[in-house]
């Protein structure tokens, strides 16, 4: 028997970012002795890098606002394939979940009547993201944090131990999800500090992992971003969907080279910021396409009125959703009117005096400043497309983030379907927050009904886990995982990134079956305390999978919609809209992509958009029948 | 443009250790961590590390380089001539777990013993106003990342393991005072900063300001304010005699 460390909850929530800190707050607050575990340390998730805002129609900045128009946003921001259900509910909550972050002690930017202030982004008809100056992601973090610890300070009062009904594992990797027939029995993982393994017998896990983007070379991703909950998920029996959706954000560094792919927030372009080529031209006007035409402005004038009366302007091209702007800027790089680095250029300096830049970008102008060495408030910034959230994720039921696994929940990044084949800037941080709450409360329902019955851990798969945990450590003479992790993230960059051909991404599946016989040869040196190479070897499994899903949805996928483009199928194609590309494993580990259809849009929701529009995006069948 | 830098770390655990050379390339517009993870990559694959975000955000990559505690992901190499050693040594204020990575629990401990933002009673979600001008006080404490350089750098706690019990240090005073200066708390926080967290042990050196990779100016926004509030509330007569009209039992 397998040595190590056990322990008993209700709730496992893996992943301390927004979606993990909220579900366990809920869970926690449902009365459920609740563990959060943390690949890193508590509080430095990748939600801290979030920057722009969390969007959320409380109409501050503008009473016209409601959550139809943030559910007909974003809809269109997702070219219409997201779960409306999500879409509905997400923006229908959006705003209490904001507010709620106040009780918990968040100190928002303020209206001059001292509310929330609210400001543009792209793709969102009114301003609409609650922020703090461009450090949006840290408050949020910050304040949820904060609020664990009051839980854990209640619990103290009562009982003498901080950690008595919530707990932080921090520094603590999942390897492998446990089962006891169809349902999930419980986690398996390691402490980074020891290597020492831990068990945690659990009925309900939700999974908040996050994304994918280290698989890809140029990204705004920091290193746990490894798609572990992605392949836990499938590798316990759950699918993931909409896997080709790869959101590639417009605006990424691009000099001195170590700093390729960090963000440089939209809040840029949000606050006045444009984008020009070396010729000094405002290109976005040449690229606003015809489904949006009639919300963007055609001249420089007009746009520049829209910032200061929005109500009988149109937007800016700049302001198009994410999608639109990457390949825009891609497209100009291509024909040679790039920057010397090889981007475009964003500049601010000569749309809105100096302070007022350091006052509304503070960390956008420390960034550049420290890093490259360049006065955003003086000079442009070279910016180009940088790998930045991936839309798919695990199935879940929309109201109770539920997998098809029973016990297995998913929420935020991890999770699939909200975000359609493009999720509009500002809509992670308050996805985060409402399908936090519902994972926590999906989990805590699905414990309660279970009475008694609680599954149970098999030792037999607990000496599996441990074994293939050791695995890199048996072989000698094998290949060293920093090298493998380098060629899978230029592959995915080179065959699998923003614009996608058949024989590219053939050839990328190609590759990546020769990384699955490489890895299965890795030699890790050194011994288990502490040893970032051990680490990379697991992460490289879960990497490897989820790239085999994103190729092979890809490669199915024949039309280009959001953060799929495929250069041999350029346009959108209402048959495709219809379906999701549903990835699994088979009995041998082998990743499958099946076709599923979509469920249709409740009658209300499609009442809510004119007809002119939806003949864009479905099928005659589908549109009503009025 | 690239070249050969030398660098010099430290490697070891809890047990001990020493510093180690290494020559290792270092290639135009990189930081010190760009040359830690070359180093992972290509000689040393099992050097502990933390870090994260790599953007100066996350507050993972404490150290010490070459004295000074920094972030590694903002050390730019630049800032050094190409035939300097680079020293790179953990944080030394808390014990090394093993090579860069030290125990940072102490942070947590004195995080737990602040008591929580107490929203005001009368108060529903959404009805909270406040002016800008009233949060920014609280907001520049809330810019940082929790990289705990400001705790390594203090010399209440740096040489003085003894004082780690009653001094919560800068970090945690400032989130005292950040919750003192919140215009919608209703706690008081001024005795707790003085008889809980150590305020007095703090001879205002600045040094922590100093290192604050976010610039707040703790020193001077959050412990001089909050040692003249409990000074204040200390002698001042009227206040002693307001407290003890309203605690009076009913």
């Amino acid at each position: 028997m397998t040595e190590l460390e056990r322990h008993s909850y209700d709730v496992v929530v893996i992943g301390a970012g927004g979606a993990g800190l909220r579900a366990a707050i809920e869970a926690r607050e449902q009365g459920k002795k609740t563990a959060i575990i943390c690949k890193s340390l508590f509080g430095k998730a990748h939600t801290v890098m979030a920057e722009g805002g969390c969007a959320a129609a409380m109409g501050n900045a503008n009473s016209n606002d409601n959550w139809q128009v943030h559910y007909r946003d974003t809809m269109r921001g997702g070219k219409f394939l997201n779960n409306w259900r999500m879409a509905e509910l997400h923006a229908q909550e959006a705003p209490d979940r904001v507010w709620e972050l106040e009780t918990y002690g968040a100190l928002f930017d303020r209206t001059p009547d001292g509310r929330i202030s609210q400001r543009n982004f792209g793709g969102h008809t009114y301003p609409r993201l609650a922020h703090v100056g461009d450090r949006t992601g840290l408050e949020l973090i910050r304040t949820l944090q904060q609020k664990i610890v009051s839980l854990q300070q209640e619990d103290f009062e009562a009982t003498g131990d901080y950690e008595a009904n919530l707990k932080v594992y921090a520094e603590c990797t999942i390897t492998e999800l446990m089962k006891d027939g169809d349902a999930i029995s419980g986690a398996f993982g390691y402490w980074r500090e020891s290597g020492r393994f831990i068990l945690f017998d659990a009925p309900a896990v939700v999974l908040a992992t996050g994304g994918v983007g280290k698989s890809f070379k140029v990204t705004s991703n920091s290193w746990e971003y490894t798609g572990d909950g992605h392949a836990l998920a499938m590798r316990a029996g759950a699918t993931l969907i909409n896997m080709e959706f790869i959101q590639f954000h417009p605006t990424g560094m691009v000099w001195p080279p170590s700093v390729k792919g960090i963000l440089v927030t939209e809040s840029v372009r949000g606050d006045g910021g444009v984008l020009k080529n070396s010729e000094g031209k405002r290109f976005m006007f040449e690229y606003v396409p015809d489904v949006f035409r009639a919300q963007y402005a055609e001249s420089e004038d007009e746009a520049d009125r829209w910032y200061k009366d929005p109500d009988n302007n149109r937007r800016p091209p700049e302001l198009l959703p994410r999608d639109e702007v990457a390949r825009a800027i891609n497209s100009e790089v291509k024909a040679g009117r790039g920057t010397p680095h090889g981007g475009v250029f964003l500049d601010v300096s000569s749309r809105l005096p100096a302070e007022e830049i350091t006052r509304r970008l503070p960390s956008m102008h420390h960034q550049f400043k420290e890093l490259a060495d360049v006065d955003i408030t003086a000079e442009p910034m070279e910016v180009g497309p940088t790998c930045h959230y991936v839309m798919g994720g695990v199935e879940v039921d929309p109201d109770t983030a539920s997998s098809v696994v029973p016990g297995l929940f998913a929420a935020g990044e991890v999770a699939g379907g909200m975000h359609g084949s493009n999720r509009l800037g500002g809509n992670s941080l308050s996805d985060l927050l409402v399908f936090g709450r519902r994972a926590g409360m999906g989990a805590a329902m699905y414990v309660d009904g279970l009475g008694a019955a609680r599954p149970k851990i098999d030792e037999a798969d607990v000496d599996a886990a441990a074994a293939d945990a050791l695995a890199p450590f048996e072989l000698e003479g094998g290949e060293n995982p920093y090298t493998i992790h380098q060629e899978l993230q230029q592959s995915m960059n080179d065959l699998v990134g923003i614009i996608r051909k058949e024989e590219e991404m053939e050839q990328a599946l190609g590759r990546l079956s020769e990384f699955r016989s490489r890895i299965a040869k890795m030699t890790v040196e050194g011994h288990r305390q502490f040893n970032p190479g051990w680490h990379l070897a697991l992460d490289l499994r879960n990497m490897l999978t989820v790239s085999e899903c994103v190729a092979g949805a890809a490669l199915m996928r024949q039309e280009s919609r959001g953060g799929h483009t495929r250069d041999d199928f350029p346009g959108m194609n209402p048959e495709w809209r219809k379906k999701l590309l549903v990835c699994g494993l088979d009995a041998d580990g082998v990743v499958n992509v099946t076709e599923k259809q979509q469920i249709s849009m409740r009658e209300d929701l499609l009442e809510l958009f004119e007809l002119d529009e939806l003949k864009k995006y479905l099928t005659d069948e589908e549109l009503p029948a009025k | 443009m690239s070249y050969k830098g030398k660098f010099r770390v430290w490697r070891g655990d809890s047990e001990g250790g020493e510093l180690k050379d290494y020559e290792v390339e270092v290639n135009e517009g990189e930081v010190v961590l760009d040359v830690i993870h070359r180093l992972q990559a290509t000689q040393t694959p099992d050097m502990a590390v933390r870090w994260n975000c790599k953007a100066g955000k996350c507050g993972s990559c404490s150290a010490e380089i070459n004295g000074m505690p920094k972030l590694m992901c903002m050390c730019r190499m630049n800032t050094f001539a190409e035939d300097e050693v680079v020293t790179v040594t953990p944080m030394r204020t808390f014990p090394v777990i093993r090579d860069l990575v030290t125990d940072v629990s102490f942070n947590y401990q004195k995080a737990r013993e602040v008591p929580a933002f107490k929203p005001p009673a009368d108060l529903k979600p959404g009805e909270y106003r406040m002016q800008q001008v009233d949060v920014e006080r609280s907001q520049e404490f809330r810019k940082c990342i929790e990289c705990f350089l400001c705790q390594d750098t203090c010399h209440v706690i740096r040489d003085h393991e003894e004082n780690k019990e009653s001094f919560s240090g800068p970090r945690f005073l400032m989130r005292v005072a950040e919750l003192d200066m919140h215009p919608l708390d209703a706690a008081d926080r001024q005795h707790a900063a003085q008889e809980q967290h150590g305020l007095g042990f703090c001879n205002i050196t600045k040094c922590c300001t100093e290192v604050c990779p976010e610039h707040i100016k703790i020193t001077d926004n959050a412990l001089i304010p909050m040692k003249e509030r409990v000074v204040d509330r200390k002698y001042d007569p009227l206040v002693w005699l307001g407290n003890k009209i309203r605690r009076r039992p009913a």
